[in-house]
């Protein structure tokens, strides 16, 4: 940062979009000292994961070693390194949705998808993570779905969250036709 | 900008906003957003074209009013009465209000019951909720907009800098100093003298690093305080940079706070473009502009030397101190990392003077907190209080009491570094002395109230849990010592314990307190050790029982 100039605007240093969309976010913050964790927000961003294949990209476009890329994406909780399905739901664990009930709603969430924390369900539809703290603590216990808070839910009922976003259905169609199979 | 056009814009914002009949603002943080805020304003700024009452009636948005769990909330001013806040609003409410409330107000009637059959969803602004706190640092909050420059302008904004600009360096560390302003992320070391650290060191390069990385689960000041006034925190870091000569300020806020992020970088692009920010700032000949870089999901990094390192775009992890960031910081240059509540705290001390600030708390924790009440508490939300008001008056007169036939047992404070006090203590003056003298700490102002229901080892056991799993690993005493410490404190909760285990956890303890590389380790075994201390009978209740001797 020290060898910008004070005043520079970093929308105004890409002036010309090249194709692959890795080389344009490299050109964007190579130049920017220690942006490698901003340049990987940019990423997952966009693709909602950090594949392999872009780590690896991006890691040759900014002159960064692959090792440092993983050192990096492995330590911090954001990023992952696997596609995370269609939908992301995240229940809260911090302390004030803890204690109003917040494992028994994602223990309730995982039953309903048949799935563990962290996990996808198999067709790519759900997945479902605790997280630390959404800072919505005076609507405790929530969760979000692809980002969008849902406030005060009923703890024993999982279904009713899942009814909310709307999307119940696919995965009881999934787990029918898994059944069937 | 000239400093004189800070007043004309100011006033010109005003007289537009005094020529309204009727001014609605809408909580536009992330609380009531997720209550459908967005959906209020659509509706009312729909129902008011639809009348004809633009010209007389604003609709605005505003940060964080404080009774979250009961958003989206809107508060309506108008010149013929009182303010009037309503809480939770739904669509079809806003049209009822915009047809029974506004539209005659804004046709000049003066109405004997202003709130009409609204009157369920009023909130008393005179109820102790209110009456007992003191707004500083959320003083904007139900009033100006935090997207809108102008509105800041109105409250007296860029009004510090423009004084920190008259003054040198020394001058404005001397008068924080005199404030006694302390850190509000929970250590609580004066600012001033931090900054005066600062500005000793001579280098080409300075930074100021805003710490709004608030990892605190249960813990939401600085994210409201980011959201609802964004203008303050900037103000406050280019005074922090007048006073110790910094040449760069970085904002570092969680990944997990988008709305945040993007009101700062707003912010700074409307600053920029009035020419409050970059180059020759308020025709001082000065120039200074900001960076924002987002954490990643990491608690450590609230460790300031954990935070350089993740700036730097490396793994958080935390270093020795010495040397302290103030010799040796981010890119190994003088750097001075400091809280988001303590910022905004800065242009209010210029503009209002040291002894104006200092006048309120106590001997040696001066001005308010910024507290984020949740748990089993009936009102929940952020409240700001002066220091030296008693827990009890937060908990029971503020916060309502559980609002259940449920007692209260306790309150944590400082979050997974802080420790839980019990009821009986609850006549305690709010204060760093204080709070430490009873094992816990301030924190950075998460307070979380627990009801007789709630087993006090199990929530030691949460918080453990979560500074075991955020360790960053370096050091052996929080990598090894945490990890051991769960496992016996496992053991207890599945009624396997012994008192042998209880005096391990001790021991382990006293080694991570003393052994720790960084206030993580440190601190982690505060709330174990203080729920030992004050419900030590909840542990012992829970070991296993000796199987008596076969006769």
């Amino acid at each position: 940062m020290s060898e910008d100039s004070v005043v520079e605007d970093i929308e105004s240093e890409v002036e010309e979009a090249p194709e692959d969309e890795i080389i344009v976010l490299a050109q964007k913050w190579k130049r920017k000292r220690g942006s490698l964790i901003m340049a990987l927000h940019e990423l997952q961003g966009r693709l909602g994961y950090v594949p392999r294949e872009s780590a690896m990209k991006l890691g040759r476009e900014m002159g960064v070693p692959l090792a440092n890329i993983y050192e990096v994406l492995t330590f911090y909780n954001y990023f992952k390194l696997e596609s995370p399905g269609k939908y992301i739901i995240s229940v809260c664990t911090g302390t004030a949705c803890h204690i109003k009930g917040s494992p028994k709603l994602l223990h309730g969430i995982e039953d309903e998808l048949g799935i563990k924390e962290g996990e996808s369900t198999p067709d790519g539809e759900y997945h479902l993570q605790g997280v630390r703290c959404l800072g919505c603590c005076g609507l405790a216990p929530l969760a979000s779905v692809n980002g969008k808070v849902y406030g005060k839910q009923d703890v024993t009922n999982a279904h009713g969250l899942l009814e909310q976003v709307g999307h119940d259905q696919p995965m009881h169609v999934a787990a029918e036709a898994a059944d069937a199979e | 900008m000239k400093p004189e056009e800070l007043e004309v814009k100011a006033a010109a914002e005003l007289a537009k906003q005094q020529a309204m009949e009727v001014r609605l603002v809408c909580c536009s943080s992330t609380g009531c957003q997720s209550s459908g805020a967005a959906d209020i304003v659509a509706r009312l700024k729909a129902d008011l074209a639809a009348k004809g009452l633009e010209g007389k009636v604003q609709v605005g948005g505003t940060g964080c009013m404080g009774l979250c769990s009961k958003g989206p909330l809107v508060r309506m001013t108008s010149k013929a009465h009182e303010d009037i806040l309503f809480s939770e609003m739904t669509p079809d409410l806003a049209t009822r209000l915009v047809d029974e409330v506004i539209a005659p107000i804004a046709g000049g009637e003066k109405l004997d019951d202003p709130v009409g059959a609204l009157g369920a969803h009023v909130v008393d602004l005179h109820a102790a909720f209110f009456a007992m706190q003191e707004r500083v640092v959320l003083s904007n909050n139900g009033h100006a907009d935090p997207e809108k420059l102008a509105d800041y302008l109105v409250h007296g904004g860029y009004q510090g800098l423009r004084k920190a600009l008259s003054m040198s360096a020394e001058e404005i560390c001397q008068e924080v100093l005199a404030s006694g302003l302390r850190g509000r992320g929970g250590a609580g070391y004066p600012t001033g003298l931090k900054w005066d650290f600062a500005r000793r060191m001579q280098s080409d390069v300075k930074y100021v690093i805003c710490n709004g990385d608030e990892g605190d689960p249960g813990a939401f000041m600085d994210r409201s305080v980011l959201e609802g006034d964004p203008h303050a925190v900037l103000e406050g870091m280019m005074i922090a940079a007048r006073a110790m000569n910094a040449t760069n300020g970085v904002f570092y806020i969680r990944a997990e706070y988008p709305l945040a992020v993007d009101r700062i970088e707003k912010a700074i692009r409307q600053a920029r473009q009035a020419g409050l920010v970059g180059r020759n700032i308020l025709n001082s000949g000065w120039s200074f502009d900001f960076d924002v870089r987002l954490g990643a999901g990491a608690f450590v990094c609230g460790e300031e030397t954990a935070l350089i390192a993740s700036v730097e775009g490396k793994r958080g992890t935390p270093r020795p101190r010495p040397p302290f960031p103030s010799v040796k910081g981010l890119w190994d240059k003088p750097s001075c990392v400091n809280n988001v509540e303590t910022l905004a705290n800065v242009p209010r001390i210029l503009l209002k003077g040291a002894e104006w600030f200092a006048a309120k708390g106590t001997e040696k924790s001066k001005g308010t907190k910024v507290f984020a009440l949740t748990g089993k508490i009936a009102h929940n939300g952020l409240v700001e209080v002066p220091m030296g008001i008693t827990i009890r008056e937060i908990v029971e007169t503020i916060g309502g009491g559980t609002g259940t036939d449920r007692k209260v047992k306790g309150v944590q404070t400082g979050g997974p570094s802080g420790g839980m006090i019990p009821e009986s203590q609850f006549d305690t003056p709010i204060s760093y002395e204080h709070l430490q003298q009873l094992g816990s700490m301030m924190g950075s102002g998460g307070l979380i109230v627990i009801d007789d229901h709630d087993s006090v080892v199990e929530l030691a056991r949460f918080y453990l849990d979560f500074c075991v799993d955020e360790s960053c690993g370096k050091c052996a005493p929080c990598r090894i010592g945490g990890t051991q410490m769960l496992h016996l404190l496992d053991k207890i909760v599945a009624g396997d314990g012994t008192e042998e285990d209880i005096a391990n956890i001790r021991m382990i303890a006293q080694a991570m307190q003393k052994g720790s590389l960084c206030a993580l380790g440190q601190t982690a075994p505060n709330p174990v050790l203080s729920a030992l201390k004050h419900f030590s009978s909840e542990f012992t209740e829970r070991l296993k029982k000796p199987v008596a001797a076969e006769a």
